[in-house]
């Protein structure tokens, strides 16, 4: 993530590329119980990033070994689907999908209320059907809403947004280009109602300064996808 | 597929005020981490938790204040065994003396040889229930630490041989009921079935093949009503 220095993604009037401006998001849209079987389910849009998450459970932990006595344990699979980019990807488990899944899991581990259901498992299912930058971001608020769809208790939800530096100008929420030809990435995980960090990762690199700004930019960013979250979930009920 | 309403950008839920969702004429939905006011002289029931001087939701579901008591009950939930349950079960596993039954809760649960349908010999067990097997059971125990104990022991419970499963969410079994029982005697005598509803929300359905068929389609009519937010039992 050097940057290319002669791409301009950023024009002189402070647009981006797509015509945003540094600190907006791409259009959202959030959709609960697609997938009748599951418990709880959840697809969600953004920009052209889309993912479908299913979650079972809790259930009896098999093998047994992964059974803990005194909680539930998560078990998150994110994968991107094979078509979801231009590039085919091979199918299966690779190390970064490894990877997103550990930290969506840690995510999720610090809002569940885990206790209540010791020596069970909750399986947590993120399929990536089209890609374009900010996939786990996705994933994760997606995985969220799919939670509190399946009735599990949580004390808040986590609403996962990314910014970065493009041109040395700090923005929010990197599309595609942004993301290859940027010179930042800075995915956080946030606790809308308590304003708490729950994931956090950097890419690249940031003076205090912009680091501070992409920080308030995602905190921003997120009470707005937050409220998204919470009309999706009450079905325009309230 | 029944999906709900989509959430748009411009279409942002109402604000909050500082003592939390205030509506007095009807039940309110609330999802994780939502503030449902101030903690003091305020009882924490189903679905909440006092954090500091707050009550917050953390569940999705409906939010019910009866006298000093808020709770939350869920739109969607799985079945928590309760002592007394009447409940559908399907052999999981076994050993020497134990049956293992997935009766659709987080944690399953053990049929001892002992509470089994008939007497049996040590090792025998899968003689007479084996593996894949569905039972009509009732929960005689369930421990602090979720681990459950069903039995076989009773009038009625006795291993399903005939008829038809079906799945409803456990929180709709009410809506399947009806006021006294009456939505399901309609249904009874409409179809001429034979039906037990298990309080884990499985059906069994047993009849002539044409009836079973009409029962389901009301069951999952009852499910994908359901689906709409703003149906519950």
């Amino acid at each position: 993530m050097g940057g290319y220095g002669d791409v301009q993604m950023i024009d002189e009037n402070g647009l981006r590329m797509d015509g945003r401006k540094p600190g907006d998001v791409r259009p959202i849209t959030i959709e609960t119980g697609v997938i009748p079987v599951a418990d709880g389910s959840c697809r969600m849009t953004w920009g052209t990033n889309e993912a479908i998450v299913a979650v079972y459970g809790p259930m009896e932990a098999h093998p047994r070994k992964i059974q803990r006595q005194d909680r539930a344990v998560i078990d998150v699979a994110y994968n991107m689907a094979p078509f979801s980019t231009t590039d085919r990807i091979r199918p299966g488990f690779n190390r970064r999908s490894r990877e997103i899944s550990k930290v969506t899991k840690d995510a999720l581990e610090s809002v569940v209320l885990l206790e209540l259901y010791p020596r069970s498992k909750i399986r947590v299912s993120i399929e990536i059907v089209s890609a374009e930058a900010g996939t786990r971001c996705v994933g994760l608020t997606a995985a969220s809403v799919a939670l509190a769809d399946a009735g599990i208790p949580m004390t808040d939800m986590v609403v996962s947004v990314a910014s970065g530096k493009i041109n040395d100008v700090v923005v929010c929420d990197l599309n595609k280009e942004e993301d290859n030809y940027g010179e930042a990435d800075l995915p956080m995980g946030v606790l809308p109602n308590t304003g708490e960090l729950v994931f956090l990762q950097m890419d690249g690199d940031l003076s205090p300064d912009e680091f501070k700004q992409a920080w308030d930019y995602n905190v921003d960013a997120a009470m707005e996808v937050h409220k998204l979250m919470v009309d999706a979930l009450k079905g325009g009920d309230n | 597929m029944n999906s709900r309403p989509v959430g748009q950008l411009d279409n942002m839920s109402n604000e909050s005020s500082a003592d939390g969702p205030q509506d007095t004429r009807r039940t309110l939905v609330v999802v994780p981490g939502e503030d449902l006011g101030s903690s003091e002289g305020i009882e924490a029931g189903h679905g909440v938790l006092v954090v500091g001087d707050r009550v917050i939701s953390t569940k999705q579901g409906r939010m019910s204040r009866k006298g000093n008591t808020i709770s939350v009950s869920p739109l969607h939930t799985r079945y928590m065994p309760r002592p007394g349950d009447l409940v559908i079960g399907h052999i999981e596993g076994c050993t020497n003396n134990i049956w293992f039954v997935d009766i659709g809760a987080p944690f399953n649960s053990i049929l001892p040889m002992s509470l089994g349908p008939a007497k049996v010999e040590f090792g025998g067990t899968r003689k007479i229930l084996d593996i894949g097997d569905s039972i009509l059971c009732r929960v005689q125990e369930v421990e602090e630490t979720h681990q459950s104990v069903v039995t076989m022991k009773g009038m009625g419970l006795r291993k399903i041989r005939s008829g038809a499963l079906d799945e409803l969410d456990p929180h709709l079994l009410g809506k399947l009921i009806g006021k006294g029982g009456a939505f399901l005697r309609d249904m009874k005598m409409q179809t001429d079935c034979r039906i037990v509803v298990a309080d884990n929300g499985r059906l069994w359905i047993d009849g002539e093949l044409e009836n079973i068929l009409e029962v389901r389609k009301k069951i999952n009519g009852i499910s994908s009503e359901a689906r709409m937010i703003g149906v519950d039992a």
